[in-house]
């Protein structure tokens, strides 16, 4: 197998004129989109808008209809694309965490380490260690995620997927499934990240952690992207119509 | 009158049926004839140690074997079942639909002479191990469908987050979805393992060698050779003796499942 050639220049995510319907359903339409290497962007838009299934095409959990999705400059729409191996560079984190239940945290952290990426058990044990600790959770390496609060799941959810060691990650709504008191915590883990540099994708309701953290804001509704720029003119200032009304509303 | 009171009524009403029942059928039968024909002693006796040593055996012999070759064979289907390729899915339903709509009786006889013709092979045991085969191939139709709907019933996330994660298609299902399944599938399968202690005395019907008997043909030849129903009485003891401790199994796995969801 060929190894695919990694543009260090390409933009983390590129997106170009990317259509995805559900049957007659019209998600997206017409998609451009890109994220640039250690930059974040929070994307925001109503409930419905297409936003998850925009970041979801981007691992390709679910099929695009038409377009192109580059990452890292390999056009993940191609066939002869190895999914796996690219996904293993892609962290994911969901709303609802998606733990394994049967394993404990430990177990979570290193599954794909050693299914996905030949690490043997010592180093995958080592490489959770680590980053249980990031999350401030190295005391739970032995729980159960039925055990744990919604917070730390969704650490524990964060640290599985930096475990892969990604070159970015993408989350979906990350504190929507939350208590209000356990928000914090996720979204400190994620401003660390950020301020370490890591490429980041963010659907978020999160209007403050976009404002303050956010490179760039974009702003999706009907299937499109309406509005995007730095956080303060987006949020701040916003210049289209459905922007506005939905900012109205959520801030 | 208060609803309280009538439905009191109605109560006492179906009670006083119920022991008006049981207290003819008490009295019309032949206590005298039943104790002869089916709770002879001495025939009782007769029927051990062989009952337990033969029949009890091959009964849980044959069903240990039908059981893990229905599973091992239903699993496959079942993946085949849930596969993106179209003609594993075709050629699943196929054979499911086909092994549940037939009765087990004719596909055990049908297998236990058609093998030997179709391959010009006896199976180890005889027409005995053709008709097990049989039931390990009916066996798998049902296992099959428990397994997929244990597999279905794994929340799509957990799939999603392995996928993402890079994990490949094969280690997904071994490593994340099967280990949950299991769960999920444990009392229904269980459900199945006390069915198939049942249906091994569907095996009579391939004929069978004096040693390869099992507790219903045991039963039978029993009964003509004694002229007495008593071997029935005791095999059906030794069914209870199996299948009870089973059925017990069945109803805390299902009340630990309930409470961990
Ligand atoms: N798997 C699916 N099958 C069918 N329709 C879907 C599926 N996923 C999403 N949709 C539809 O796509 C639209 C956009 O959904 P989504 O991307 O989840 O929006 P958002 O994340 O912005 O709330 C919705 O109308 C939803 O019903
Ligand atoms: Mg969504």
């Amino acid at each position: 197998m060929t190894e695919q050639s990694l543009r260090q220049d390409a933009p983390a995510i590129e997106v170009k004129d990317l259509c995805k319907n559900f049957g007659s359903n019209e998600v997206l339409k017409g998609i451009d989109f890109h994220v640039n290497q250690g930059e974040v962007v929070c994307v925001i838009g109503p409930s419905g808008s297409g936003k998850s299934t925009l970041l979801r095409c981007v691992n390709r959990l679910e099929e695009p209809t038409s377009g192109t999705i580059l990452v890292e400059g390999v056009d993940i729409t191609d066939p002869e694309t190895d999914l796996d191996k690219i996904r293993t560079r892609i962290g994911m984190v969901f709303q609802q965490f998606n733990l394994f239940p049967h394993l404990n945290v430990l177990g979570n952290l290193t599954l794909a380490q050693q299914r996905a990426k030949r690490r043997g058990k010592a180093e995958a044990m080592d490489v959770a260690r680590k980053n249980l600790e990031k999350v401030g959770l190295a005391n739970r390496e032995n729980a159960y995620p039925a055990q744990l609060s919604g917070g730390q799941q969704q650490r524990v959810a964060i640290a599985r997927a930096l475990s892969m060691n990604p070159d970015m990650m993408l989350f979906d709504e990350p504190t929507s499934a939350l208590d209000p008191e356990l928000v914090g915590d996720v979204l400190a883990v994620m401003r660390q990240l950020a301020d370490e540099g890591m490429t980041m994708m963010v659907v978020t309701h999160e209007m403050g952690f976009a404002r303050e953290v956010g490179d760039r804001v974009v702003f999706m509704d009907g299937g499109v992207v309406v509005e995007q720029g730095k956080p303060e003119d987006v949020l701040g200032n916003p210049q289209n119509e459905r922007t506005k009304a939905f900012l109205s509303k959520v801030l | 009158m208060k609803p309280s009171t009538r439905r009191r009524l109605f109560r006492g009403v179906l009670y006083a049926i119920f022991i008006a029942a049981v207290a003819a059928v008490v009295l019309l039968a032949d206590w005298q004839a039943i104790q002869t024909n089916f709770l002879n002693p001495e025939v009782f006796s007769e029927q051990f140690p062989a009952i337990i040593t033969t029949a009890a055996k091959n009964t849980v012999v044959y069903t240990v074997i039908a059981f893990i070759g229905g599973l091992l064979l239903g699993l496959t289907l079942a993946l085949m079942k849930l596969s993106p390729v179209a003609p594993y899915r075709w050629v699943a339903t196929i054979y499911i639909e086909l092994f549940r709509g037939l009765p087990a009786l004719l596909v055990i006889f049908g297998f236990a002479f058609a093998i030997p013709i179709a391959f010009q092979w006896r199976p180890p045991g005889g027409t005995a191990g053709a008709g097990l085969i049989a039931l390990i191939i009916v066996s798998a139709a049902y296992m099959a469908e428990t397994i997929r709907a244990g597999i279905e019933a794994v929340p799509a996330g957990q799939r999603e987050a392995a996928r993402s994660l890079g994990m490949n298609p094969g280690w997904t299902m071994v490593s994340v979805v099967l280990p949950q399944a299991v769960r999920i599938v444990t009392p229904p399968l269980t459900n199945e393992l006390v069915i198939l202690i049942k249906d091994t005395s569907l095996l009579f019907i391939a004929g069978m060698a004096l040693s390869q008997r099992e507790l219903t043909t045991f039963a039978r030849d029993g009964v003509s050779q004694y002229a007495n129903a008593t071997p029935l009485v005791a095999a059906a003891l030794m069914y209870l003796i199996i299948t009870l401790p089973l059925t017990q199994l069945v109803a805390r796995l299902e009340k630990r499942n309930n409470r961990s969801r």
